[in-house]
């Protein structure tokens, strides 16, 4: 078929790349929102900052039915399975957004009970900065995750398959090994 | 007759301490007696509601003897009349008579000391850990433990996008 044959309502491109546009431009996050950046999020999705302008807007509370992920607020040591078991129950291709310095870095609960940066456990695609994010910070950040599964992205996702290593911060950095050791000689020097 | 003058007539030898802060009435209780004491304020006394039972750890608190101390702010619902009771225990076996035979609203709030400061309450129907995760070891509050952990919030898998 030559090309001056093709209607113009009809453009040329790879399926690949088909699968991709469809997939950036039609988003179902799974809100796993903790804390107060959980408000901002849930003012993005409502009537005055309008999610859906994005084609973001389906927040679903099942896991089976999303493919975005945003975190959004701190995670304690004793939700993290959980934030993990969900994450693994979400059908590929997914992707994960941690939204707010809380879930980035565990922002100012450096404490016994809050995980510090949920990157450090699970792939993180998006960093939303904000103490918490504007609305307008989140939607520049789903516009920015729609920029990035557009390129690159496979018909059948097996590019996801070959990233075996964890991208994150290590779980333990050196700052950290240096504290537990000195907690646990002072430990036994008083015992 | 106010509570204070009942209890020291009904309990000339236990070695109360009563203080004063405005309204705030304090008594100091011996750990031996507690359970009597707390007893005889519910069912002679009517202060029928336990609005809170917390503890405190005073390790390395200046001019402090005892370890912990656990607080217990009794409320009569009639007269609106407010105490709040102190009573101390030590390491290396903080153990108290748990008060759930008298208010059941001590079920949660002892295991919430148990949880926080590893001070077990014998008598009590189930007492598990409330707040943290069931396999955690280290009682937090305790003055002892860092404020960042052992390592607890580090001690997870790390998943990677071939994982799911």
């Amino acid at each position: 078929m030559a090309m001056k044959d093709v209607p113009d309502n009809v453009f040329m491109t790879s399926l690949d790349a088909a699968a991709s546009w469809a997939r950036a431009n039609s988003l179902w996050p799974m809100p796993f929102a903790t804390a107060c950046c959980g408000i901002e999020l849930m003012a993005t999705a409502s009537s005055r900052f309008d999610l859906a302008r994005f084609g973001a807007e389906v927040m679903r509370f099942s896991p089976r039915q999303c493919d975005l992920m945003i975190v959004a607020g701190r995670v304690a040591m004793k939700m993290l399975p959980v934030l993990q078991r969900i994450w693994l129950q979400m059908p590929e291709p997914k992707w994960c957004i941690s939204m707010g310095a809380c879930a980035c870095t565990g922002g100012v609960f450096d404490t016994y009970a809050v995980v510090q940066g949920v990157d450090r456990f699970i792939p993180v695609d998006l960093y939303v900065p904000g103490c918490p994010p504007r609305p307008e910070q989140l939607m520049a950040g789903i516009i920015a995750l729609q920029d990035k599964i557009k390129h690159g992205g496979t018909l059948n996702g097996t590019e996801f398959g070959k990233r075996t290593q964890p991208t994150g911060p290590a779980p333990y950095d050196l700052d950290e090994l240096i504290r537990i050791r000195e907690a646990n000689e002072k430990l036994v020097a008083l015992n | 007759m106010s509570t204070e003058e009942a209890l020291k007539s009904q309990f000339p030898q236990a070695g109360l301490v009563f203080s004063q802060f405005r309204d705030n009435h304090r008594i100091g209780v011996p750990a031996a007696q507690l359970m009597d004491i707390l007893t005889f304020l519910k069912n002679v006394h009517h202060f029928d509601m336990l609005a809170e039972l917390t503890a405190v750890d005073y390790l390395e608190y200046e001019g402090s003897k005892d370890r912990f101390g656990v607080v217990y702010v009794l409320v009569n619902t009639q007269s609106g009349e407010r105490l709040v009771l102190k009573t101390h225990v030590n390491d290396p076996d903080p153990v108290l008579p748990s008060v759930y035979p008298l208010w059941k609203a001590a079920d949660w709030l002892e295991r919430e000391v148990f949880d926080m400061f590893g001070i077990s309450f014998s008598g009590h129907p189930d007492l598990r850990r409330i707040l943290s995760p069931d396999e955690f070891t280290a009682f937090p509050l305790r003055k002892d433990y860092p404020l960042k952990g052992r390592g607890e919030r580090h001690n997870f898998p790390v998943l990677t996008r071939s994982d799911g």
